[in-house]
């Protein structure tokens, strides 16, 4: 086996046993990159001298006999939205194209702490605001399965990096769907921790009350061993819970029994794609034939998600990026071109005898910076918050998703008074292809609907491979499970990779 | 518009045609040592840019921690104003573009403040007002922006942020509009500010910007059968006391002016922003803020909801030092002052009372401490610009010079140059008597001095038998200079005795 193969538990195995070193390990992911990476373009940046100082360290110390860490020589990507220090945390937009953070989001301390490599930054749609990874100021990323597809978003990159066997372990972020639809869409794993789990601090906010941290791996195991890294409270973070961690990995071969799973009626309603469909009906079967009681489920507000979700999430964005605005740090307008604006405004409003309306310099920055340094899709979204904020349409708006928000939550409570999990698709429908909704955001919203109910109620889900369309594109399934029941989660998932072989599957990559 | 502002706005008997409105908002930097969402010094005057972190100059991906100790501080001086403390509150971002705010929104709290419902006793024991409860409408906690210094001089005006400041906790505090006069204003800052200073929350330094304060102001005016509102204008830039007092009749003045002139009420004009130009004494009406109209408050994300219990408010309410208003009337109760007396005392701080206090009970007589405390204590105080704590007379040592007037061993024109030389020599009062060769004089030896002294003075004699008594006065000035150390009314009890004997 090469050791592109091997999952990142066998890769800490084989170093733990010194049958690797990381060298090789970082050395193998680096040569792949170079290899697949200008067609699919997951990296926006590659670490790679970095990353081998890193490496060579790590073997010096196992070597020696010196205590590493959980994820010790094991290559990360991480995405374009987490703080790094002293490199360039662009979030995939021009606003930012130059901002080299002085700081570490608190998971990549974690990450360093543990001695994982950095291996690089992925692409991701800008701010994360998207679900086709096409919002990227600096380029698409496409799907490995077929480079005519999207990988989905808003984490295209690091799903597809982990996809293509470009990095073993990835971290996404997940404000609505962001770490599971792309997992879904790239046939890999993707965790969206409950809420809390995992610390915010660092990650650039798009919306505050949903971001999540997770990791996107080829198994569940994997996830688990990544989760085991970054979870837990961090006094940085007021948000992040103060309950224990548990161990994730050591658990996860243990067999659930009795396990409720309830599939989610309003899950299974029109526009749900046919061969999602019946791949997602196998899978419960796979779980019926492990022992599993399977009941019906029913989630009444779901239908209600997408409409809260895109009132909630752009009106906390709307504050969250006002900070871009070319005064202290990121892009600025051109000076030049302002005060030329300014000069041609003036002289239109003096042969109009309206000096007075004439726009201040500094107003005239900020429009100027904002309009240039944002991209569309998180222009509408600034727009769609601030309208929403707005005096007048705050309770009409805003307010009133959440009291949706808050009735999702009790339906989510409700249900699992009856089942451990929830189960069903990730997304309506498998990959779509690039371009074929950049007209039309409201579909590209609509692909949500199965994702932003997770969010909103702050509980924990994963997406697991479950099967693949005639086409050849993955499809995924989707657990979902109570505050906290992340080991549970894991457990429950993992029990299905050992009984089926669609997370072994790997991408037709043209050499 | 330029106006016309004379007196005719004042009628013929001295009372003003409206009754002023007025209202403040007192923005008060709590004294921590860290600001309010990060870990930064608040240290005042550090070189520009010193003291911020990602968290504070709002970097993509920081995040805001609450400082408990703003918030206790906050909780003790809500408590104090007799504020309500609900047991939850929470956290809203108000929105809005500045350069010194490098987030694009402010941290404070829009619908559930720390506490709301209070009130603080004003009082001018000069009688300029009547005593009355200033309400409190709400207090709540913000964090403060930056310093935008416009740099003119260079003549390119060029705008320099200091982001020391970003951060710093506030506490606002607003008061009800019920003010009615420029002096009410004054005293509702002075017992404000000493109240604060009493619950050692804030420096309360105007100067430094720990202290700000915008007054809300309008006029009620009859007119005829008619009761009229001027437009409500918000006055800022004030930054003294003093300024507060003369910027709020200036604009109630200029309100009337403008009344007369436009007609204009409430409701028919936004709310305006006026500045004080202090050295030209006049308000002035200010650029809005960029979309100053809509903060879009709403929930912040990123910070819990701040929860206390009631035990916890019994608690922080036990730590609750005696406030000024309580000690005014215990003073006034237990040494039989005044309220000019006491609150002369209470405005010297807690340093002050406690001195009073120990001087008052050692000699026994809280008039004759009270004298001595407001002539003595305080201009040797002055002078020497020290604090109660650092003053070298204690208050034991200065009541010993006090029993010894009260026992006539030394009257009080000999007692001041006393306590000079104690002050000096640091001395006790036996000491410093002795220092300046004050002993008391024996009976016999004072009756060979006067017996002398009539002998001497027979015309004093003959004036004292044929019933004016007072001419034994011209002794006394005699007797003092034999021997200083007599005692006047004793010269003149002596004499009169002798005289009547003789």
């Amino acid at each position: 086996m090469s050791i592109l193969e091997y999952s990142a538990t066998e890769l800490k195995k084989k170093l733990e046993a010194k049958e690797l070193t990381s060298v090789e390990v970082v050395t193998a992911y680096l040569n792949q990159i170079k290899e697949y990476d200008g067609e699919i373009r997951a990296f926006s940046f590659v670490n790679e001298e970095e990353a081998l100082n890193q490496a060579a360290e790590v073997d010096s110390r196992r070597k020696r006999g010196e205590k590493v860490g959980l994820l010790a020589g094991i290559p990360v990507a991480v995405k374009e939205v987490l703080a790094t220090e002293g490199q360039k945390t662009t979030c995939s937009s021009k606003m930012l194209e130059n901002f080299v953070s002085p700081y570490n989001a608190t998971v990549v301390q974690k990450i360093k702490d543990e001695d994982g490599i950095l291996l690089g930054r992925t692409n991701m749609d800008e701010f994360a605001m998207g679900s086709s990874t096409e919002n990227s100021a600096f380029g698409a990323t496409s799907n490995p399965w077929n480079t005519d597809y999207v990988p989905g978003g808003s984490s295209g990159g690091a799903a597809a990096c982990v996809a293509a066997d470009m990095a073993p372990l990835s971290l996404g972020t997940d404000t609505g769907g962001s770490i599971r639809q792309p997992a879904g869409l790239c046939g890999i794993v993707g965790l969206k921790p409950t809420y809390g789990r995992v610390s915010r601090y660092g990650l650039v906010a798009f919306a505050s009350s949903l971001d999540q941290v997770g990791p996107m791996t080829r198994t569940v195991a994997d996830s688990a061993l990544l989760l085991q890294a970054i979870a837990g409270h961090d006094r940085l973070d007021s948000t992040s819970a103060n309950v224990e961690v548990p161990d994730y990995l050591n658990d996860l071969e243990k067999p659930l029994a009795g396990l409720r799973l309830g599939v989610v009626t309003e899950h299974f309603g029109e526009g749900l794609d046919e061969e999602v469909r019946q791949a997602v009906n196998d899978s419960i079967e796979v779980y019926r034939s492990l022992g599993a009681t399977i009941s019906e489920v029913s989630l009444p507000h779901n239908k209600y998600g997408i409409a809260a979700y895109y009132l909630i999430a752009p009106s906390e964005a709307s504050s969250n990026l006002a900070r871009y605005d070319g005064v202290h740090y990121g892009y600025r307008a051109d000076e030049r071109e302002i005060w030329q604006e300014l000069t041609e405004e003036r002289h239109r409003l003096v042969a109009d005898g309206d000096e007075r309306s004439a726009t201040s310099p500094l107003v005239k920055m900020y429009c100027k910076t904002r309009s240039e340094g944002f991209g569309a899709e998180v222009k509408r979204r600034i727009m769609l918050g601030t309208y929403a904020l707005s005096a007048g349409y705050y309770d009409a708006y805003y307010l009133k998703a959440l009291k949706v928000r808050r009735l999702i939550q009790k339906d989510y409570l409700e249900a699992f008074k009856e089942v451990d999990l929830l189960i069903g698709p990730v997304t309506p429908t498998p990959a779509f292809k690039t371009g074929e909704k950049t007209g039309d955001p409201l579909s590209m919203y609509l692909g949500d609907l199965f994702t932003v109910c997770t969010n909103l109620a702050g509980v924990a889900a994963i997406s697991i491979p479950c099967g693949f369309s005639k086409d050849g594109l993955p499809i995924g399934l989707q657990l979902q499970s109570p505050q906290f029941h992340e080991q549970q989660l894991l457990r429950v998932a993992h029990m299905y990779q050992t009984q089926t072989d669609w997370h072994i599957k790997r991408a037709p990559l043209a050499s | 518009m330029k106006l016309k502002m004379t007196d005719s706005t004042e009628q013929k008997n001295g009372s003003l045609p409206y009754e002023m409105i007025i209202g403040l908002e007192v923005h008060v930097q709590l004294k921590t040592e860290t600001k309010l969402f990060c870990r930064c010094s608040t240290k005042f005057g550090a070189e520009p840019n010193t003291q911020t972190c990602p968290v504070c100059i709002g970097m993509p991906g920081a995040l805001p921690v609450m400082n408990r100790r703003a918030y206790d501080l906050a909780i003790k001086t809500a408590l104090a104003l007799d504020i309500g403390i609900p047991h939850f509150t929470k956290w809203d971002r108000k929105n809005y573009y500045y350069p010194d705010l490098p987030r694009g929104y402010q941290i404070s709290q829009f619908d559930l403040p720390l506490s709301e419902g209070g009130k603080l006793e004003i009082s001018d024991p000069k009688g300029g007002f009547k005593t009355k409860n200033v309400g409190i409408t709400r207090a709540h906690l913000e964090d403060d922006a930056g310093k935008s210094l416009h740099d003119e001089a260079s003549g390119k005006a060029d705008t320099r942020i200091d982001l020391n400041r970003t951060g710093t906790p506030l506490l606002e505090i607003v008061s009800e509009p019920d003010m009615s006069s420029p002096q009410e204003a004054k005293g509702y800052l002075t017992e404000l500010k000493l109240l604060l200073t009493y619950l050692e929350v804030s420096d309360c330094n105007m100067q430094e910007g720990s202290l700000r304060v915008d007054a809300n102001v309008n006029l009620k005016i009859q007119n005829g059968n008619e009761t009229v509102y001027t437009p409500i204008v918000e006055v800022k830039n004030m930054n003294s006391f003093r300024a507060v007092e003369r910027a709020v009749a200036y604009e109630a003045k200029r309100q009337y002016t403008v009344w007369q002139e436009t007609g204009l009420v409430k409701g028919q004009l936004p709310k305006q922003t006026r500045g004080w130009d202090d050295s030209a004494q006049i308000t002035r009406a200010q650029r809005e803020k960029e979309d100053a109209s809509d903060y879009r408050y709403f929930p912040e994300p990123d910070l819990c909801p701040a929860v206390i219990t009631e035990e916890e408010i019994a608690s922080y309410r036990a730590t609750l030092p005696e406030l000024p208003g309580a000690i005014r009337k215990r003073l006034q109760g237990d040494f039989d002052l005044n309220p000019y007396d006491a609150d002369v005392i209470v405005n010297q701080g807690q340093g002050g009372v406690d001195y009073y206090e120990e001087l008052a009970k050692e000699c026994g007589d809280g008039k004759q401490a009270s004298n001595w405390f407001q002539q003595d204590v305080l201009r040797k105080l002055n002078e020497s610009e020290t604090t109660f704590a650092e003053f070298s007379l204690q208050p034991s040592r200065l009541a010993g010079l006090l029993l010894a007037v009260q026992k006539k061993e030394v009257d009080t024109t000999r007692a001041k140059d006393v306590f000079g030389v104690m002050y000096e020599k640091n001395l006790t009062a036996q000491e410093g008597m002795k220092e300046l060769g004050i002993e008391q004089v024996d009976t016999s030896a004072l009756s060979d001095l006067c017996k002398m002294l009539l002998e001497k003075n027979p015309q004093v004699v003959e004036d004292v038998k044929s019933g004016k008594k007072q001419a034994v006065g011209a002794l006394i000035g005699q007797a003092k200079k034999a021997n200083p150390n007599v005692n006047p009314g004793e010269v003149r009890k002596v004499c009169l005795d002798l005289i009547e004997q003789g």
